[in-house]
């Protein structure tokens, strides 16, 4: 049999997303590095524990966010799930941490269902479906909660799960790097991951080639809801009330979180890491604000941070188009 | 027992029937050729083979058991293994991804990645391919995604095996090596159904002919029992005789000024060093295999994409286009290989489709003048003889070959002097198909320039008073009068890509 | 899929078998807004009076402005999450410039006119650069207006420290507060503005041109449409359109907080645009279809509240809503 020539050799350069992921590494790293050298208490156990604690939310609802985006679609409403999230939560308190902190994710899951279920089967896009959850469900924190935060139950745990340490690491870190892991292993490991992957990369040929395309599609949606009511349980034990307004803006952060770590916004590529990193990126800039303040040389408000936070995603996104368009030639 | 038997089998989409009453049987270890023009049916009919569809009424069994697959997934449990027309991979996932997707190799629930990929390099051997299976599908060309889509559907044990025109973007080694394939899975008592425009391919490896019009089964017969002619008669359900020898009449002669002459055109890897010129009132083809770089050459001259480097003059002065814009103004027209990604735009009417180009000249004052655009899209419309309900109607609506006749009108209406046009009759019915090529002759012999892209080797004989061969982004040969013929143009595409693969 | 179901002669079989959709999705908003009067006049008191008509299109003027631009941007086959943060620009701007905060003024009646034109035309020049983004560097267009959502009222915030600007200025809020012929002055802005897109959408070159980029942008391209350019001037007036807006808010409220002014405004203005018939996909526009969207939204508003029902409340009517408006396109337009 003779050998086939037209197989063109694989070109061995990296891929645009491998190039962004090392990027957002990169920067994550050299951010640390300033911080350290700059300023005195930055890399104490109190500065990163506490950096850890606050923004677990973020990192878990980005993760939710890199799995939709993964498929090629969208989700608006996890800051408004995060924050019924946090009221039913909260309502739930009073039975102890875990029916609280069950609560806040069932109601996720539930609001992630409506999501896939109004995807998958009335075929309604998803920033449109999920646009309408996140109305839906703002709407129903403020009917169950009168309008008003509410206060979690003192009488149980409910709070440690935001303010307690376990063996002196601070239990929304734990939850935030196990739950983290768990996706990265089910991406990388897991015959789901690689489908839902393979969704992304082109829904046709997904359907042809034998895949349950619309269960994988309810699956990330159903996912993406429980980890946003998973970080509103967190909210509420850290705040110590259920947030029916909270969360405003939380589904664009995490999706910058998620451009920045280099996942492609149309679906087919994307990396567990590299959001995680990018939320944690876009998470410094913040702390390293305060630093800054701190040294009392000049005074930029906390304002600043967006506009800094904005910056760098704009940075981020021009080097990552650069990075395609070179590959392209 | 027979493998396949499909009766009555109906489908109707929005009401419009696809199919009415159709039927198919395949006996095991035969190759079955399904052939018809485009909309006779056969995809749809494949689709309800492999679950993609649903059927509206019928039967379907396999091995004699009655059978209605709700999904791809469940036909492919069933032993159908299908590559379709189109190819239907996943463009950012490894090689060995793709073969295995939705079936992996597992060690304690997790992928296990070794195996797949051995596996995977195993499957692809057998072809003869070697590659890095790691890497993801994005990076080949179409000949071996349509490989690995091949490695697919083989890998996994079959009782039926589905090629709709899986050898499109094959070249002649590679059909071999699959026909090959298909002998041994023939050997193995394995059923093929096989759909191929090329009927040639059909008489090499098929042993009977089902034979599709207007949505239902009109005949099935042996292959060595039918002639080419009774087939092509069978699937138009006319003589088409008229309209070949209205092409086969002599080429166009007396070419006047250059339109536009390119030289040593470079551009990435796809075009190295290409010299083109066409003049006024004659047809040049663009010649060559799949990825020598014809379609990428046309792009160039239209300012679609930009040289890296090389001369363009137009009308005696040297030229650079940075847009397709510019090129359209020094008078230039486009027609793409792929109408429903880069000619029509679907939910606009036909005149507004039609006069695209032109719209610009029917304003003014920033507001379109729309009796004026009317005029023009009516006038065009009778000229080319579409066939349409309104005007207004939305272009998407229209069938293959008449959207084709909006988008030639659409440069028509501009009054170009050069008209590119890249596999003009590609998807279109046999009937419109001569239309066009007639149509194309008769503006060549108003003096337009017209270079064509074209792997039907027929029309490139029929309608070219010049042939420039492409090979791996060179133009190799140049052929003109007698030497344009199927044996010369074969000769000059082989002779490059010979030696090359002496090297390999 | 679709080329076996048209026979070449005729495309008429589709049409009758999807009429009903067709006129639901081309109708629908305007039946469902007759409905909603029909049933206010009904159940709600004092419902035919100029205060419930006031109220209820200087509730919806905003919206409606900013939906106008969101509209031409989705055909045009893009989308725009920064107009919020635009109109919290523009919204923060106009104050500093006619309190001469900003830079010395010769008279009073400079810094209003400058503060009508400057802020609108800040607005425009970030409008241009999301279209920049979108064109020079083939940036998913929700990722590079998403660049502006998070700067753009940072940017506002830092203008003002995050203060809140409180003002008297009636020359200046003549644009929110003032009446011509009995008539509000924004509704006659809006009026205007509607009518103008509706006009350049069906009958001017830029604005076929525009919804032929949207509906196929490679073909538009190769058939010599100049579509950087026009994308470019999309994202242009999106943005001078949200910055319009901007002054409309901070004039009717004679406050500006950047921290307020036009936040979550990008999906109320997409929830307008798609509960108004056009298809997020892009390619096809109905400006008018936009103003009834918002209007509907508003008055499902109005009617929930007027009928004791709480606002929390109308936000779930609002999600159902959008999502049978959608629903209702996507039957319309058949598989």
């Amino acid at each position: 049999m003779s050998t086939i020539e037209a197989a063109a050799p694989a070109r061995r350069t990296r891929s645009p997303q491998t190039l962004a992921k090392a990027g957002v590494v990169a920067a994550l790293v050299l951010l640390i590095l300033f911080g350290w050298a700059r300023y005195d208490n930055f890399l104490s156990s109190y500065n990163i524990l506490s950096f850890l604690r606050y923004n677990a939310m973020f990192a878990l609802i980005a993760l939710g966010m890199c799995f939709v985006i993964i498929t090629g679609g969208i989700d608006l409403s996890v800051g408004g799930v995060a924050a019924l999230g946090s009221v039913v939560a909260a309502q739930a308190s009073g039975y102890g941490l875990v029916p609280g902190v069950a609560a806040g994710i069932a109601t996720g899951l539930a609001a992630g269902a409506v999501n896939g279920v109004v995807i998958t089967r009335l075929q309604i896009a998803p920033f449109i479906a999920t646009l309408a959850t996140m109305l839906a469900a703002y709407g129903t924190a403020l009917l169950l909660s009168g309008n008003q935060s509410v206060s979690v139950s003192y009488d149980t745990a409910f709070t440690e799960f935001g303010q307690g340490d376990l063996m002196g690491f601070p239990i929304p870190a734990i939850v935030m790097i196990v739950v983290t892991l768990g996706g990265w292993f089910v991406l990388e490991r897991l015959p789901t991951g690689r489908r839902v992957l393979a969704v992304g990369g082109g829904e046709d040929a997904a359907r042809l080639m034998g895949l349950d395309v619309e269960r994988l599609k309810f699956g990330v949606y159903a996912a993406s809801g429980a980890l946003a009511g998973l970080a509103g349980a967190i909210l509420a034990a850290q705040f110590g009330a259920g947030q029916p307004t909270e969360g405003v803006g939380w589904e664009l952060f995490a999706i910058a979180s998620v451009v920045v770590g280099g996942t492609l916004l149309t679906g087919g590529v994307g990396s567990v890491g590299a959001t995680f990193a990018g939320a944690m990126l876009l998470a410094l800039l913040f702390n390293l604000l305060n630093f800054e303040n701190g040294k009392g040389w000049i005074s930029l408000s906390a304002y600043w941070q967006s506009v800094i936070r904005g910056l760098f995603l704009l940075a981020f996104v021009l080097l990552q188009a650069r990075i395609a368009r070179t590959q392209e030639d | 027992m027979t493998l396949v038997s499909m009766r009555g089998v109906t489908k109707a989409f929005s009401g419009v029937p696809a199919l009415i009453d159709a039927s198919l049987e395949i006996e095991p270890g035969e190759v079955m050729a399904l052939v018809g023009q485009n909309g006779a049916g056969k995809s749809t009919l494949i689709k309800i083979l492999t679950g993609a569809y649903r059927r509206d009424a019928g039967t379907v069994t396999l091995s004699g058991r009655e059978v209605d697959f709700a999904s791809p997934g469940a036909a492919q449990d069933a032993g159908i293994s299908t590559i379709y027309q189109e190819i239907n991979l996943v463009p950012h996932r490894t090689v060995a991804e793709n073969i295995f997707l939705g079936r992996e190799p597992k060690r304690w629930g997790m992928i296990d990645i070794g195996r797949m990929n051995r596996e995977a390099e195993a499957a692809l051997a057998r072809f003869g391919i070697t590659v890095d299976v790691r890497t993801p599908l994005s990076g080949f060309n179409a000949a071996t995604r349509q490989m690995v889509a091949i490695a697919r559907a083989m890998a996994r044990e079959a009782r039926l095996v589905i090629m709709d025109e899986a050898t499109s973007s094959l070249d002649e080694r590679e059909v071999a090596t699959l026909f090959q394939t298909i002998r041994t899975l023939k050997a193995q008592g394995v059923g093929v159904l096989f759909v191929s425009h090329r009927l040639d391919e059909l008489y090499a490896v098929c042993d009977r002919v089902t034979v599709m019009r207007d949505g239902r089964t009109i005949g099935v017969h042996a292959m060595n029992a039918v002639s080419k002619m009774d087939l092509v008669t069978a699937m138009l359900g006319r003589a088409l005789a008229a309209a070949e020898r209205d092409l086969s009449a002599s080429h166009g002669q007396g070419a006047g000024a250059p339109v536009v002459e390119a030289a040593h055109l470079a551009a990435g890897r796809r075009v190295r060093d290409v010299s083109v010129a066409v003049r006024e009132g004659e047809v040049v083809a663009l010649a060559g295999l799949l990825g020598s770089g014809r379609t990428e050459t046309a792009r160039l001259l239209f300012g679609a994409d930009r040289p890296d480097g090389g001369r363009l003059t137009v009308g005696g002065e040297e030229r650079q286009f940075r847009e397709p814009a510019e090129a359209i103004a020094a008078g230039f027209g486009f027609c793409s290989e792929d109408r429903k990604v880069e000619g029509i735009i679907p939910d606009m009417s036909v005149v507004e489709n039609l006069t695209l180009a032109l719209m610009p000249r029917l304003t003014k004052a920033g507001v379109i003048d729309r009796a004026a655009q009317r005029d023009v899209a009516e006038t065009f419309i009778r000229k080319l003889g579409v066939k349409l309900a309104s005007p207004d109607q939305k272009i998407r609506e229209l069938s293959g070959g008449n959207q084709q006749k909006v988008l030639l009108a659409r440069w028509l209406a501009m009054n170009p002097k050069l008209l590119i046009v890249d596999e003009p009759t590609r998807g279109i019915d046999v009937g419109a198909k001569a239309e066009i090529l007639k149509l194309i002759r008769d503006l060549s012999g108003q003096g337009l320039g017209v270079l064509m892209i074209s792997s039907e080797l027929e029309e490139v004989i029929s309608l070219a008073s010049r042939v420039v061969v492409l090979s791996d982004g060179r133009d190799v040969a140049e052929l003109s009068g007698e030497a344009i013929s199927e044996h010369g143009m074969m000769a000059a595409m082989a002779a490059d890509a010979e030696p090359r693969s002496g090297h390999g | 899929m679709v080329d076996q179901t048209i026979d070449g002669k005729t495309g008429a079989p589709k049409r009758t078998s999807r009429s009903l959709a067709a006129a639901a999705q081309r109708y629908g908003v305007v039946v469902a807004l007759l409905a909603l009067i029909l049933f206010n006049i009904a159940a709600t008191p004092n419902f035919l009076t100029w205060q419930t008509l006031n109220v209820n299109l200087t509730q919806v003027c905003a919206i409606v402005i900013v939906a106008v631009g969101m509209t031409l941007v989705i055909a045009a086959g893009g989308i725009d999450l920064s107009v919020g943060s635009l109109m919290a620009i523009a919204g923060t701007l106009a104050p500093l410039i006619f309190t001469g905060a900003l830079f010395h003024l010769p008279t009073t009646a400079v810094g209003i006119g400058l503060a009508f034109v400057l802020p609108v035309i800040a607005a425009a020049i970030l409008g241009l650069f999301n279209g920049w983004l979108v064109t020079a560097f083939r940036i998913q267009p929700i990722v590079a207006t998403l660049v502006l959502f998070i700067a753009g009222r940072g940017i506002a915030q830092v203008m003002t420290n995050g203060n809140l600007q409180v003002f008297k200025e009636p020359a200046f809020q003549v644009i929110g507060l003032g009446r011509i012929a009995g008539i509000p002055v924004q509704v006659i802005l809006m009026a205007i503005i509607v009518a103008a897109a509706a006009f350049v959408v069906r009958r001017t070159l830029f604005g076929r041109q525009l919804l032929a980029v949207g509906g196929n942008p490679r073909a538009a391209r190769l058939a010599g449409v100049p579509a950087r350019r026009v994308t470019l001037a999309v994202y242009g007036i999106s943005g001078a359109l949200a910055g319009l807006a901007g002054l409309v808010v901070v004039a009717r409220n004679g406050a500006s907080d950047a921290n307020l002014v036009g936040l979550g405004m990008e999906l109320d203005a997409i929830a307008a645009v798609a509960v108004g018939g056009t298809l997020l996909t892009g390619g096809r526009a109905f400006v008018v279809g936009t103003l009834l969207g918002a209007m509907v939204i508003q008055l499902v508003r109005y009617t929930l509240l007027a009928n004791g029902v709480p606002d929390a409340a109308a936000l779930v009517v609002k999600a159902g809503l959008i999502i049978l408006a959608v629903w209702i396109q996507q039957q319309a337009k058949g598989e």
